[in-house]
């Protein structure tokens, strides 16, 4: 009999603290069969931010390197520097990328750095009990915006795939989304692509993935997931923004 | 490693501080520009790529301290620089690096605060450095040179003790020291055995454990035992590395305590009052954490009389009272920050005069 599906050996035999319907476990995933696929677990350091991701040394049977809240692309590029034979990425979520770190990303996609950021998306801070988040939808309630994000006085949520794609140190930039099977599977090849770019130094590489949040949205796993179609890629569209092998 | 040097070269001290870290196998170097420690990005960003090594301008000081804790995760020689500000914005990296117990030096040429303060000469960044300066209660390695020379040596010193205990290391001196030239003489890097990097991030490889740099400890106990274990470092580090100088103490009835530049100016006060009549002596702690705490214990057991004279308003006066004997009298002498507040030698000479002259009588030994 023909296994078809097993465990990445990127990931470690264990049970995962992310709540029911979360997509963070569905990326780390991802992410580990990427690593898989193209042979790399031996050669990779991974960048773990603070969020609910920040366990990512207890799930993937990798070095990583913990990494003060939004400093991840920052400490990727030190570890990078010093070892460029090696494949670092750093696995973020958007309060830690698109607030607290928006200057270490920003700087680090420009500089072109030879790394992977996967920025898992889930329009509010997971970690600390769902507060605003810098990608919070307009109007979207959340526990410190609970007459709903106001635009005229926080902003419209960054698109941080879009924005990215407009540095010329970018080589590889996509939106994803893992509320179908189809959309996982393309999730899937892009962010083997991301991986694949690094591996043959085109420059910086970025993934957004859009997850869900079903703890603090209040939803189901279920009516989260219909959330992420219904509200979540209207707003953030997917596709790839950037593409140097198209250049 | 070069063949010994004994040549001299007339450098600034920012300079030393740079050629040090070449010699010292430093590979990566992050930083952002400020004054008054900008030669020493400057040299870098001219000399290290010469060696294979990495210069990188950093979008700030926060991005150059995470870049430095990469760099030294993955096992490499690494060093920041920078001055107040700049090392007010590092402390988080600081603290980050002291929870995951790795090496790395920072350069800190101080400069006058709060705030933005000014670009001259300051002490007052002491009890940043000396007290960790970040949160969650640690320390950190400091070393506070006083000539051109010491900028070299104590530079290449700060990455031989922060790979060996696994603390970062700050060399802590201020604007005279970084922008004075002296001829130096380039010393090649010491042979010290140092342990192996056995738990960098490299790549796992294949057939060896996992490893993680991190500062995260959710244990039962965990946290409580890392703090008793760095306790009991911070204890070996005092034990094997307090460093100081002492000038003409054997038979002083006063000693004048100072570090970095105010010891320079201290010395010619001491000098003076020699010339004198008067029994006065230096002593210089070169290392402010450890804190050179027995040797000043020792010095008052003869000595009852200090002065200790800072760029501040009295900061590592502090440790010198916790340090000596309890009938030990320390007297302050302070120059706040402040453009033109370096003091003269003639200036610190009446400071000692005055408090030489009212001294009490040694009392004698009547059993
Ligand atoms: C300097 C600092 N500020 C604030 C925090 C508290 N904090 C921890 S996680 C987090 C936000 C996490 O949100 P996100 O990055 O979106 O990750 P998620 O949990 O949603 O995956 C915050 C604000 C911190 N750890 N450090
Ligand atoms: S709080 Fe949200 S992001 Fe965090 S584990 Fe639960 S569902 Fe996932
Ligand atoms: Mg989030």
């Amino acid at each position: 009999m023909k296994q078809v599906f097993t465990r990445p050996e990127s990931l470690k035999d264990v049970p995962t603290h992310f709540c029911p319907g979360c997509n963070h476990g569905t990326v780390h995933r991802l992410v580990g069969e990427a690593i898989d696929d193209l042979g790399l677990r031996s050669e990779t350091i991974g960048v773990a931010s603070v969020g609910c991701s920040v366990f990512l040394y207890g799930y993937f049977d990798i070095d990583v390197i913990e990494a003060p809240h939004g400093r991840a692309p920052a400490v990727a590029t030190g570890a990078k520097r010093a070892r460029p034979d090696r494949i670092v990425f750093t696995y973020q979520g958007d309060g830690d990328l698109a607030a607290i770190g928006m200057s270490e990303i920003i700087h680090s996609a420009n500089r072109g750095e030879d790394i992977t950021v996967i920025f898992v998306n889930n329009t509010t801070y997971g970690m600390t009990g769902g507060q605003m988040a810098p990608t919070t939808l307009p109007g979207q309630k959340t526990s410190t915006s609970p007459y709903g994000r106001d635009v005229s006085k926080d902003g419209a949520p960054f698109k941080m795939a879009e924005l990215l794609a407009g540095l010329d140190g970018v080589a590889f930039s996509a939106r994803v989304s893992l509320d179908s099977p189809k959309n996982v599977l393309m999730a899937k090849k892009l962010i083997k692509t991301a991986f694949q770019y690094q591996v043959e130094k085109k420059g910086f590489s970025f993934i957004e993935a859009l997850s869900s949040c079903p703890t603090n949205w209040g939803m189901s796993p279920l009516a989260a997931n219909q959330r992420v179609t219904d509200e979540m890629v209207p707003y953030f569209p997917l596709g790839t923004y950037k593409n140097r092998a198209d250049l | 490693m070069n063949s010994p040097v004994t040549e001299k070269i007339f450098v600034k001290g920012n300079e030393a501080v740079a050629m040090a870290a070449l010699e010292a196998g430093c590979r990566c170097y992050f930083g952002y520009p400020i004054t008054p420690q900008s030669d020493i990005p400057e040299y870098l960003s001219r000399e290290l790529p010469k060696t294979g090594g990495e210069f990188l301008q950093a979008e700030s000081e926060i991005g150059a301290i995470n870049m430095l804790l990469g760099a030294s995760a993955a096992g490499v020689r690494a060093m920041t620089s920078s001055s107040g500000p700049g090392i007010s914005l590092k402390q988080e990296g600081i603290s980050y690096m002291a929870g995951s117990e790795l090496p790395g030096v920072i350069v800190d040429i101080m400069r006058q605060g709060p705030g933005l303060g000014g670009i001259d000469a300051s002490q007052a960044d002491y009890f940043q450095a000396t007290r960790g300066g970040g949160h969650g209660g640690y320390r950190i390695i400091v070393l506070a040179p006083n000539s051109v020379q010491e900028m070299y040596d104590l530079t290449m010193l700060a990455f031989d003790l922060s790979d060996l205990y696994r603390i970062p290391a700050m060399v802590l001196a201020d604007s005279v020291i970084g922008q004075m030239k002296e001829s130096i003489v380039a010393n090649a890097r010491p042979e010290v055995v140092l342990p192996e990097k056995g738990w960098a991030v490299r790549g796992r490889g294949e057939g060896t454990e996992q490893n993680v740099v991190k500062s995260l400890k959710l244990g039962d106990g965990e946290m409580e035992k890392f703090h008793w274990m760095m306790h009991d470092r911070y204890q070996l580090l005092a034990d094997k590395e307090n460093r100081w100088e002492e000038y003409q103490t054997d038979d002083a009835e006063l000693i004048v305590t100072a570090f970095g530049s105010t010891s320079r100016i201290s010395k010619t006060a001491v000098t003076m009052a020699r010339e004198a009549g008067m029994k006065v002596g230096l002593m210089r702690p070169v290392t402010l954490f450890p804190f050179p705490k027995p040797a000043y214990a020792a010095l008052s057991e003869r000595c009852k009389l200090f002065l200790t004279i800072e760029l501040s308003t009295g900061q590592m006066v502090d440790d010198v009272r916790l340090s000596v004997a309890r009938d030990a009298e320390v007297a302050f002498y302070g120059r706040p920050p402040g453009a033109g507040s370096l003091p003269t030698p003639e200036e610190l000479f009446e400071q000692i005069a005055h408090r030489y002259r009212a001294r009490p009588a040694v009392a004698e030994v009547t059993l």
